[in-house]
């Protein structure tokens, strides 16, 4: 990844009738990133991915690619190629035919093509596939046709609309190591559009976390799950503990009425501010070693961990822990100042969306 | 073992009944007598007799002219269509739908007559052209109500690789989408060729006195009394439809093959 700015995207705003989906997004993609625009449906990820790749025009704004204007131009003549969800496979042509598709209307040479088309197929490990037909194929197969299709015209970004998303569990997550491969191998652009947190975290350099059609987040995969900036991102990484709490001064914040020591500075004193506690990050200890007492309500096993919850204060605190408290028992808990993560109570109700309707 | 034989027997009952009809014909077809009821020998004459029928002969060129044309510009015009409506929001695609469906419905006699008013108030002479154009109008829905569902399998996105990939929208059209959506274009074109064969009302009331299809000449020829050509004209043209049917269903059981190959 370097630091040069190949994608712009400058103030997009985009509706359909009353619906606002984007509303002045700004964005830059960087050379060689992987780049995962991640959110609940309706968010404005994937229409984030058609304005890119020319499918949609912005009512407002501008897409700036290598410091040119491309937001009029039209898909055929954008240096990008798309994946998309449902594979998109031309299903009356040979797999071969498939991949020749861009490079022939490029006009390249015989020998040229057949080279290409040996090699996106071994990249994507399914070599001497050129003359089945895409019905004959399952569909992790027809998927990476469908990348080895894109990556022959050799598009300086490859534009990924959720194309796990078809796939079954076991085969998305070896997907997600192939397509970490890809990219490595290539050294392209990736952006990629998913509504699966685990997906963003385990292959993005970057993840955008967005709703309602504004980013909520930026950040790396550790970012964004260590320090989630609003209550909409902590909630839909990962599960969490969102405690309305006071910011007392720098380094101490009281949670339902007890004062906790943290790291974090910068917020004001006596500030109404969220805090975010991940389950993993809660101990459970004596009831008099804790910095709160509680009795643990429920209990499941989750196979790695257990997942308790604990009423502590009047509120459960929801814990993982691979050691096991049965419930009624009375527990402490314990939380180290840097595992307590304080955010800003949302300013606007466009903010506020902690609603999820996935 | 009573439950097959029963099955066999159902079967070949229905065989009968469907049948039956077209074997009488063609039985007598080439019946030396000219009576309906008594076989009097083997005779090729009839269809001799027909091909010399300067008439009928003409008639069948325009029947097939008409339904050839009409079937090839209303399928061209009928895709068109489809594809417009497909790609339309919901409430005025399904205004459209129902529209196009209305002339499906609507009785041949009403069709028939309402156009030839229509003919007559434009000062439009009664002929060829009338027919045609008549044929093509109730051609198009048949035509689109072939395309549409095989546009609706198209999966959304095929459209968007194509361009994706540097195709032009006109070469993304011809290259993929037609292909995906042709053997709908075809089962249209080939329904619209059948219905124009076929039909008899709408013709004979736009047709006017100058030209006749198949249907109107042998509906004047009866008025006359049925002379046996008549016979092998049908005979000829149930084996024509026959043929057809066969072709087409090679092709499709050919196409699933290779792709069972495949599996």
């Amino acid at each position: 990844m370097t630091d040069n700015k190949l994608i712009n995207l400058i103030n997009i705003s985009k509706s359909y009738g009353d619906n606002v989906v984007l509303d002045e997004l700004n964005l830059y993609i960087r050379e060689n990133e992987f780049l995962t625009l991640l959110g609940p449906s309706g968010c404005g990820k994937t229409t984030t991915l058609r304005i890119i790749g020319g499918f949609e025009n912005p009512d407002k704004g501008q897409v700036i690619f290598e410091g040119k204007d491309i937001t009029k131009l039209p898909p055929n003549e954008r240096q990008l190629n798309t994946v998309f969800q449902k594979y998109a496979l031309f299903t009356h042509m040979t797999i071969a035919e498939n991949i020749a598709f861009g490079l022939k209307i490029k006009k390249k040479s015989k020998d040229y093509i057949n080279d290409k088309i040996k090699y996106a197929l071994k990249l994507v490990n399914l070599d001497g596939f050129e003359n089945r037909m895409p019905d004959s194929l399952s569909g992790g197969q027809q998927q990476r046709i469908a990348i080895a299709r894109a990556i022959v015209n050799e598009p300086k970004v490859l534009l990924l609309d959720e194309p796990l998303g078809a796939l079954d569990l076991k085969l998305r997550q070896d997907m997600q190591y192939e397509l970490i491969r890809l990219k490595n191998e290539l050294g392209i652009t990736f952006i990629y559009v998913t509504h699966d947190q685990e997906e963003a975290l385990t292959m993005s350099d970057t993840v955008v976390v967005m709703n309602q059609g504004y980013i909520q987040q930026i950040g790396s995969p550790e970012d964004i799950y260590n320090e989630p900036q609003n209550a909409f991102v902590a909630d839909f990484i990962g599960e969490s503990n969102i405690l309305p709490s006071i910011m007392i001064e720098d380094k101490l914040v009281n949670i339902l009425g007890t004062s906790f020591a943290c790291v974090d500075t910068g917020f004001g004193r006596n500030k109404p501010v969220d805090v975010v506690i991940r389950p993993e990050d809660i101990d459970l200890v004596k009831p008099e070693d804790g910095i709160i007492k509680g009795v643990v309500t429920s209990l499941l096993f989750k196979g790695v961990h257990y997942e308790m919850e604990v009423n502590a204060n009047g509120h459960d605190w929801l814990v993982h822990s691979t050691d096991l408290v049965p419930v009624g028992n009375e527990v402490g808990i314990w939380v180290d100042p840097y595992d307590i993560q304080i955010m800003n109570k949302p300013e606007s109700e466009d903010e506020e969306a902690v609603e999820l309707d996935i | 073992m009573v439950k097959r034989i029963m099955e066999k027997f159902y079967v070949g009952l229905i065989l009968l009944f469907l049948y039956a009809p077209i074997f009488v014909l063609i039985v007598l077809s080439f019946n030396q007598a000219k009576s309906r009821s008594k076989w009097g020998g083997f005779t090729l004459h009839w269809y001799r007799e027909l091909f010399k029928n300067k008439y009928i002969m003409n008639a069948l060129y325009t029947t097939l002219i008409i339904a050839l044309l009409s079937a090839l510009i209303a399928t061209i015009i009928g895709t068109v269509a489809a594809i417009a409506i497909s790609s339309m929001r919901k409430p005025p695609r399904t205004i459209l739908i129902g529209i196009t469906n209305i002339p499906l419905l609507n009785a041949d006699i009403v069709t028939g007559l309402s156009l030839m008013l229509l003919f007559v108030a434009l000062r439009f002479t009664l002929g060829f052209t009338s027919v045609l154009i008549s044929h093509i109008t109730f051609n198009i829905p048949y035509v689109i109500l072939s395309v549409m569902p095989k546009i609706r399998q198209l999966s959304p996105n095929t459209y968007e690789a194509a361009l994706d990939l540097g195709a032009s929208p006109i070469y993304a059209f011809f290259k993929v989408i037609l292909p995906d959506i042709f053997p709908g274009v075809l089962t249209g074109f080939f329904l619209a060729f059948t219905m124009s064969l076929d039909d008899f009302v709408i013709t004979h009331f736009t047709k006017g006195p100058q030209i006749n299809t198949l249907s109107t000449k042998i509906y004047t020829e009866v008025r006359k009394g049925i002379k046996p050509e008549i016979y092998a004209l049908s005979t000829l043209m149930f084996i024509a439809v026959l043929l057809l049917l066969v072709i087409i269903n090679r092709r499709n059981a050919d196409k699933k093959d290779t792709i069972k190959k495949f599996d």
